[in-house]
């Protein structure tokens, strides 16, 4: 029987629980000190002059170093597609442009030396108009980056069906707003860097991509990839913003090599509010129109960006939102456009789901605009426009392939687990007696994109002289729970149990190459490689068995149970994984098989979350009361893992709906830069979540997976969103933008009296 | 995040401690349970150069039934009051809103003087205090010294006690009803948290209860005469919306 889809308890947890992990600010460096960055306090200015003198005789400080003392080349684009005019300098030169932008890095003894040396410094600021609305950066009459003679960062601009809407019966029309939101990783970011006798760079990091961290760093210092050796050693959660060459990040090594110390570098929280990438941050118009009888017949979409002062990833973010935009909808005509633009706030990369969530938030509430406008059920208008099982693979009008669903399953499935008919009752009978707490029920049938970045992912399995296995692979956990699952992956095919296979991952030394963990594409890339090369040591492991027992290979069978191959019929005479291993000692690479998988394209996992919420219409406080997800990512390897995935992903989701917010005033000073500031969720937000999981498996990859990293985000801030708004419809609310603070519902509610 | 450098000194009485504040006056900082001055300190916003950690005068911690009214230490922490059997069937209001503070681990470590020393505003045990109309007593040295809640604070984040005194406990009268923010003693006393720069008695609630007004009419005035600040949480309308909300659900609470 084959492991593969049992429960299996996590490997990596009994250190977590017991003496916990180990992270890059825990390790013992020789010799190693400290950075500390001083940071732009002023959101848009130009910097009259610099005064490092007094932090330069400091207690314990080694250097002091501003921008003009870095004699290296700019910062190569993270990405092609991003505008060049637009870079990020590696410490702001003339102008500041956020505030969190690293200005002054100060290389000291210790932490605390660092954090009294920053308050010696001084920068004279000269202010400049600031831009915190995207609007206004649109508007264009400030321009952040004069070269660029815009504040556009990206557009996907595809023109205007003028006739989108010809025909409808029903057009409705909003403007939502997609907040801000920050990452918030428990640990903050963690950089240490080593130059070694050799002149090869170590570099540990807190990143989800050690690979990729190792090429911009070997760009930067015009190295060859392999004299850069990155490591990142546990890694306290990315949620996508961990990805990438920040430049506080890149910069260590070369302060390690000016004071010739290894060096480290550990953000603080409130540095980490400001300077770690934020996510989200799209103002969206939707236009959705149809019939009475509930079909939909059209939608646009049109996004304004905020990509942040210096456009990252989360420039791009729209491309996602684009290719998901009509969701789990059959609808005829959709219009999608967008525009980036830079602000004075911090740089905007992704943050789980990375422009899916948005999407998904977007058509979503359209939906249920839709549904209110013609007077029909959600539920209802759902059933009717889902793209049916036997239309898979369906092409979307805006040219996305789905690859197979059945989504109107998941919407049954969703509000039987949730008594939807009864929730109704009890939603009426509360309406009917003008109770002060109201009952809402919000639904989301969310569809998907996971590995929707196409790319390869390496894979190694080798059995050792003594019976074990070890996998090397080059996805980077920090949380999902890979040990696990690639052990169960190469035991399924090797019979070697799950305790005697080590996973090797985040050592670009060992592991010669990868690309990392996100968009949820780790198990459909870098586990089906595992398991293929798996299956390739098995080959080769039978072709030397039949070798020494003399025998066909093709008569040759592994015992799975025993361990051992033998000749079918004959199990006394077997050779075991150790004697083979042995055996193969002599052959370079001893019993492994490496490969490298790049599967043929993206998967698509869905789902229907139902939210069940309590609002006080007196003091505008939303309880979620239930949360009720069915999900479907293909076949599932492990529901425990898998479930972690989800219900981490439900309680996030839920958050960006009712709770969590980045907010600027008007000068772009952060008013979120701490934890008691950023209303972060916490276990007492969120009650026990249902869920309920289907599979159906994908035909894009052997195992049948698709990811399930992100789309308890995605299905559920919609859902609860919803949910509020639906409380309070019999009120004549038809919208509350996210968060759906208590001030935000009141407000509402005055408003629609 | 990392506070400036400071002389930690623990001591083993309250002369020692009052000794301490005498030497460095307004240098130094007493501890109790940290969880307010130690995130100031972290970000740098106090900067105290000694600490005076007074977290082990155990027999400060202490809660007595002391005829008319309940004593408690000022080192008494906020689970001691949440669970504290006397409290519960004296002054319920103070152990049940003792056990809405923070979470478990704040109410492990935070101690009522603390609170009620540091004056936020945003905290909850000052204004209980205020509406129970208690008495805190305070030692420094020139003796001891009992200060009225009512006047106590003195604004934000700043109450009477002196950089020389210590708070050493809290009498509050023996109150037998249960309500969020209201509490029945003869007379009602109603007080507001965050509706201004100190802990507020809703005054003008309770003068219309003393002239027999109904529950809701009463409630309606509560934010009469408050200024509250706005922020990102609510701005001052919404406050001063949510206070008649509030009291109207605490008396009605504490009718019931
Ligand atoms: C995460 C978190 C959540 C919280 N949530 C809440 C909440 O929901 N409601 C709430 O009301 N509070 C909350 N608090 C604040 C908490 O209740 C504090 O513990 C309390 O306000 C201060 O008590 P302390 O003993 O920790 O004081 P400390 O932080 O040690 O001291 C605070 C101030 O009082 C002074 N001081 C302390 N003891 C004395 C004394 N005996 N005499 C004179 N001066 C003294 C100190 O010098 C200092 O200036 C929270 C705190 C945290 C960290």
């Amino acid at each position: 029987m084959s492991i593969l889809g049992n429960r299996v308890v996590r490997k990596e947890d009994p250190k977590f629980l017991t003496s916990g992990g180990t992270y890059v600010d825990d390790l013992k460096i020789d010799g190693a000190a400290r950075v500390t960055y001083v940071r732009s306090t002023s959101a848009h200015a130009r910097i009259r002059s610099v005064d490092i003198d007094e932090a330069r005789s400091a207690p314990g400080v080694l250097a002091v170093v501003t921008a003009a003392d870095i004699e290296l080349d700019p910062l190569p684009l993270e990405m092609p597609m991003l505008n060049e005019k637009m870079p990020q300098p590696w410490l702001a030169t003339d102008v500041v442009r956020y505030v969190g932008e690293p200005v002054v890095a100060i290389v000291s003894e210790t932490q605390a030396e660092g954090a009294d040396a920053a308050e010696l410094i001084f920068i004279d600021y000269e202010p400049l108009p600031v831009l915190v609305d995207t609007e206004g950066a649109l508007e264009g009459s400030i321009v952040l980056h004069p070269e660029a003679g815009t504040n556009v960062s990206f557009e996907l601009q595809f023109g205007r069906d003028e006739s989108l809407f010809d025909g409808c019966e029903v057009v409705v029309r909003r403007r939502v707003n997609n907040q801000r939101v920050a990452p918030c990783p428990l640990e903050v970011r963690a950089v240490a860097a080593r130059w070694e006798d050799d002149g090869r760079l170590t570099q540990w990091s807190s990143t989800q991509a050690p690979h990729s961290v190792r090429d911009a760093l070997a760009k930067a210092y015009g190295l060859f990839e392999d004299e850069v050796h990155v490591i990142s050693p546990d890694v306290g959660g990315g949620f996508g913003a961990k990805i990438g060459g920040y430049p506080d990040e890149l910069l260590i090594a070369w302060l390690a090599r000016r004071v010739g110390r290894p060096l480290k570098w550990t953000e603080t929280r409130s540095e980490s509010m400001v300077a770690l990438g934020h996510g989200r941050a799209q103002l969206q118009d939707i236009e959705i129109g149809g019939s009475r009888d509930g079909t939909i017949g059209a939608y646009r979409l049109t996004v304004l960006q905020d990509s942040g002062a210096y456009p990252r990833v989360g420039a791009l973010l729209s491309f996602m939102t684009r290719t998901m935009a009509s969701g789990t909808y059959r609808i005829p005509k959709v219009d999608f456009n967008s525009r980036s633009v830079v602000t004075n706030t911090t740089p905007v990369v992704s943050y789980r789901g990375a422009g899916r969530p948005e999407a998904t938030a977007a058509i979503e509430r359209a939906v249920d605009l839709f549904a209110a406008e013609i007077g029909m059920d959600p539920a209802e208008v759902r059933r009717r426009n889902l793209v049916p099982p036997d239309a898979f693979p369906f092409t979307t009008p805006l040219g996305t392939t789905y690859d197979v669903g059945d989504y109107g399953r998941a919407l049954e499935l969703a509000l039987e687990a949730s008594g939807y008919a009864d929730l109704r009752k009890e939603q009426a009978r509360r309406r009917e007696a003008g109770e002060v707490r109201q009952l809402g029920i919000g639904l989301s049938a969310y569809v998907e994109i996971t590995n929707g970045v196409p790319g390869s992912e390496f894979a190694a399995v080798e059995v050792r002289e003594n019976g074990t296995a070890v996998v090397r692979t080059g996805t980077s956990p920090h949380g999902q729970g890979h040990v696990t699952s690639w052990a169960m992956l190469v035991s399924d095919a090797l019979g070697i149990p799950i305790d005697s296979i080590e996973v090797v991952h985040g050592d670009t030394d060992v592991v010669p190459r990868g690309v990392g963990t996100f968009g949820s594409r780790s198990l459909q890339v870098g586990g089906v490689a595992a398991h293929q090369a798996a299956g390739q040591v098995v080959d080769k492991a039978r072709q030397l068995a039949a070798k020494l027992l003399e025998a066909d290979p093709a008569d040759v069978v592994l015992d799975k149970v025993g361990q051992r191959f033998h000749v079918a019929g004959t199990p006394a005479v077997a050779k075991s994984w150790g004697e083979l291993a042995r055996e193969a000692s002599s052959e370079p690479g001893g019993l492994s098989a490496e490969t490298d998988f790049t599967p043929p394209g993206a998967t698509f996992p869905f789902g229907c979350h139902v939210a069940v919420v309590e609002v006080d219409t007196e003091t505008g406080k939303v309880t979620i009361e239930r949360l009720v997800a069915v999900d479907d990512a293909g076949r599932i390897l492990n529901p425990l893992v898998a479930e972690g995935q989800i219900q981490g992903g439900l309680a996030q989701g839920a958050a960006q709906a009712l709770l969590e917010q980045v907010a600027y005033d008007d000068d772009g000073n952060p008013l979120t830069a701490n934890l008691a500031d950023y209303t972060f969720v916490s276990a007492a937000e969120v009650p026990s979540f249902e869920t309920t999981s289907m599979e159906t498996p994908t035909p894009v990859n052997e195992l049948g997976a698709k990811g399930i990293g992100e789309s308890g985000t995605i299905g559920s801030t919609p859902a609860v969103q919803n949910a509020v708004v639906d409380a309070l419809s019999h009120l004549g609310v038809r919208h509350v933008d996210m968060p759906a603070t208590p001030e935000r519902v009141w407000q509402a509610i005055a408003a629609a009296r | 995040m990392i506070p400036v450098a400071f002389d930690y000194q623990r001591v083993s009485s309250v002369d020692e401690a009052l000794g301490l504040l005498a030497t460095h006056g307004d240098e130094a900082k007493l501890l109790a349970g940290g969880h307010s001055l130690l995130p100031l300190m972290k970000l740098r916003l106090a900067v105290p150069s000694v600490l005076v950690d007074v977290g082990r005068l155990h027999d400060l911690s202490y809660v007595r039934d002391a005829g008319d009214h309940v004593a408690i230490g000022a080192l008494t922490r906020h689970r001691d009051l949440e669970t504290s059997e006397l409290l519960a069937a004296q002054v319920p209001i103070l152990a049940h809103v003792a056990g809405q503070v923070g979470d478990p681990q704040v109410r492990h470590r935070g101690t009522i003087g603390g609170s009620l020393a540091h004056g936020d505003p945003a905290s909850d045990l000052p204004a209980v205090v205020l509406a129970l109309g208690g008495t805190l007593v305070a030692r420094g040295p020139g003796g001891e010294r009992t200060i009225e809640a009512r006047s106590f604070f003195e604004g934000f984040l700043q109450t009477a006690l002196g950089p020389d005194e210590l708070l050493t406990e809290i009498r509050v009268p023996k109150a037998t009803i249960v309500g969020a923010a209201a509490v029945r003693n003869g007379t009602t006393g109603v007080a507001l948290v965050n509706m201004g720069s100190t802990p507020l008695r809703a005054s003008a609630t309770e003068a219309a209860l003393a002239a027999g007004a109904s529950i809701g009419d009463a409630a309606a005035v509560a934010a009469e005469g408050t200024e509250p600040s706005g922020d990102l949480n609510a701005s001052p309308d919404f406050r001063r919306h949510l206070a008649t909300v509030l009291v109207r659900r605490a008396l009605e609470e504490a009718a019931s």
